[in-house]
């Protein structure tokens, strides 16, 4: 499927005002798991690594696009782990206590 | 591109926006990062119905690297400890970019393999209209002008040139991402490669545009390749001077790079999912990046093209006074009878791994009715930020944390302000010594308090190398040694009490 010219452009357009926006009223405290999850979220990379390593046709382009997915395996699913295990500590007083009465 | 795959991408990028969203609220934060994983298993998975894979050696390499990537990095990813979380995230983030590049390279490759094909096919048809030999169409084809081969040719121009932006974004992330990784691991501690390394870096970058446009044009894989070196190697030279407290804005950087390089990779193969989460990722980064760059006071373009300090060589004076020492013990029991303490953590408390026993401390100090509050500098740690996660893997519940602007009003009613293993943020030269380095950096206001306690290993100056003014304040007691030592000897105190 092509996406035409400025049709593109829209998409790239409204996809970062979405970004800016979303993150636009973020505490500090979130930064961390908040630059974690974008690092998670562009482990996307790993349906066109798909792709292309879907119809490489030559081994040269085997090669390289056993690498990219590889990597962008590495990138989805390492993003994912260390997001979630810093997500899980964040507790407020009444959920922490909560917790130590279980 | 059949139906249910373009569902899939479409819901995937709503989870993915709707889960970063929900990641920016600690309530509903453990609730985004699964929307948004969901997300991704569900574009993996129908990835494999894409029309475009086909070929049974195809099929096994694929599930085969991401089984073995995704396990090694679940593994690793599991096991690494909370303070070596930066460069885990630099290290994941490099490897998007490199995938990004590696996309790039393969596409561009085969735009290369298929140009023959392209150029005989279209000059037969030429021949047959015309009625002229195969040869003569040919040479009148290649006459016509160069957008009708190389691999803008083949691949048309907007998508040569996003895929051609990406590759070197792409390559600038994933080796600018491995040498930070390094120096955050502390297995590299250099900070030039080359003599006169920002001469090079301009050098550097203006061969690597010359070679990004030669590509758009070329037949050529060697010249394909040379881009690619070229991206790599300046992404190399652009992180390697970049030290200590500028490290959190150039991870940032280099996420927000990732991000745009995967945006625009998705155009080239027409992915609209990597699109959207790629340019969301991008614009993100870049307001995060921006927030960090100001916070420190430092403009993007001087963490980029100027090391920490290196071309201002002066040095203020040494500040007046000595510094005073008092014991661990006598420092707890002076904060057990405070009514308000604020304790100022840094990377140093979590280098001694002292965040627990500072927790226990807290919470036997909040026993005797004392009220404290934990106050964080946004550059504190090694990202913004990485200092809350620290202090809320040793239990410390995230609405006790306060940020620099909502706390720095109360230091001036603070009876007793603790400063552990943090040093620059909290230096008063930078708000009254016009000569200092890190002279407009905003600061935490710790020397308002009534009394401060510094917990330090040493006597030494800060990451930047800046003697802190804080350490001879009048009102000013320094505990040396260990901060877990002087943690667990505060705690022995109070008990004792």
């Amino acid at each position: 499927m092509a996406i035409e010219g400025f049709v593109a452009i829209y998409i790239f357009m409204l996809a970062a005002f979405a970004g800016f926006e979303v993150i636009s009223r973020v505490p500090v405290i979130l930064h961390t798991p908040l630059m974690s999850g974008s690092n998670f979220v562009h482990g996307i990379v790993v349906v066109g690594a798909m792709v292309v390593l879907g119809h490489a046709g030559t081994v040269i382009e085997q090669i390289i696009g056993f690498i990219a997915v590889l990597l962008a395996a590495g990138n989805a699913v390492g993003g994912y782990v260390v997001t979630e295990r810093m997500l899980e500590m964040f507790k407020s007083k009444d959920e922490q206590k909560k917790g130590a009465e279980e | 591109m059949n139906f249910v795959v373009q569902l899939s991408y479409l819901l995937a990028a709503v989870l993915f926006i709707l889960g970063l969203k929900a990641m920016s609220s600690p309530r509903t934060a453990r609730k985004g990062i699964m929307w948004a994983g969901a997300g991704m298993v569900l574009a993996t998975l129908v990835t494999f119905l894409h029309p475009a894979v086909h070929g049974l050696t195809n099929y096994v390499l694929i599930v085969i690297a991401i089984a073995a990537a995704g396990g090694l990095a679940w593994w690793s990813g599991r096991r690494v400890g909370m303070t070596e979380m930066p460069q885990m995230v630099a290290l994941y983030n490099g490897m998007g970019g490199g995938a990004a590049a590696a996309i790039a390279a393969v596409e561009m490759l085969r735009a290369l393999r298929t140009l023959p094909n392209d150029l005989q096919m279209r000059a037969e048809s030429l021949a047959a209209d015309a009625d002229i030999s195969v040869q003569a169409a040919t040479a009148a084809l290649r006459a016509e002008g160069a957008g009708s081969v190389g691999i803008a040719g083949a691949l048309g121009a907007d998508v040569a040139i996003l895929a051609i932006l990406g590759a070197f974004i792409g390559t600038v992330a994933f080796s600018g991402s491995l040498i930070a990784w390094a120096k955050l691991d502390g297995r590299m501690k250099r900070s030039q490669l080359v003599p006169g390394q920002q001469i090079v870096n301009i050098v550097v970058f203006a061969l690597a545009v010359l070679f990004g446009i030669l590509t758009f044009f070329t037949d050529s894989a060697l010249v394909v390749a040379v881009f690619f070196a070229l991206g790599l190697l300046f992404g190399v030279f652009v992180a390697v001077p970049i030290g200590g407290a500028d490290m959190p804005v150039i991870i940032s950087l280099f996420n927000a790079l990732t991000g745009l390089a995967v945006g625009f990779e998705g155009y080239a193969i027409g992915n609209p999912a990597m699109i959207i989460a790629g340019t969301v990722v991008g614009a993100a980064g870049t307001l995060l990046t921006q927030l960090m760059a100001k916070a420190m006071n430092r403009p993007i373009t001087n963490v980029l093209f100027a090391g920490w300090g290196s071309s201002e060589g002066s040095t203020s004076e040494g500040p007046e006074g000595e510094m005073k020492d008092i014991s661990a013990e006598d420092a707890g029991i002076m904060m057990a009878y405070a009514e308000r303490v604020i304790i100022v953590p840094g990377y140093g408390m979590a280098v001694a791994q002292a965040q627990h026993k500072i927790w226990e401390f807290v919470e036997l100090l909040q026993d005797r009715g004392v009220e404290v509050k934990f106050a964080i500098h946004p550059v504190a740690g090694r990202m913004p930020g990485h200092m809350n996660v620290l202090l809320a893997e040793a239990g410390v519940p995230y609405d006790m944390i306060f940020d620099m602007e909502d706390i720095n009003e109360e230091f001036a009613m603070t009876d007793v302000a603790v400063v552990i293993g943090a040093n620059d943020v909290v230096n008063p030269a930078a708000r009254d010594d016009p000569s200092s380095p890190i002279y407009g950096m905003p600061i935490l206001n710790v020397d308002e308090a009534e009394n401060v306690m510094v917990i330090k290993r040493g006597g030494g100056a800060g990451f930047s190398g800046v003697e802190n003014h804080l350490f001879y304040g009048e009102n000013t007691r320094m505990v040396f040694g260990d901060g877990q030592k002087v943690a667990g000897g505060m705690v022995q105190a109070v008990k004792g009490l």
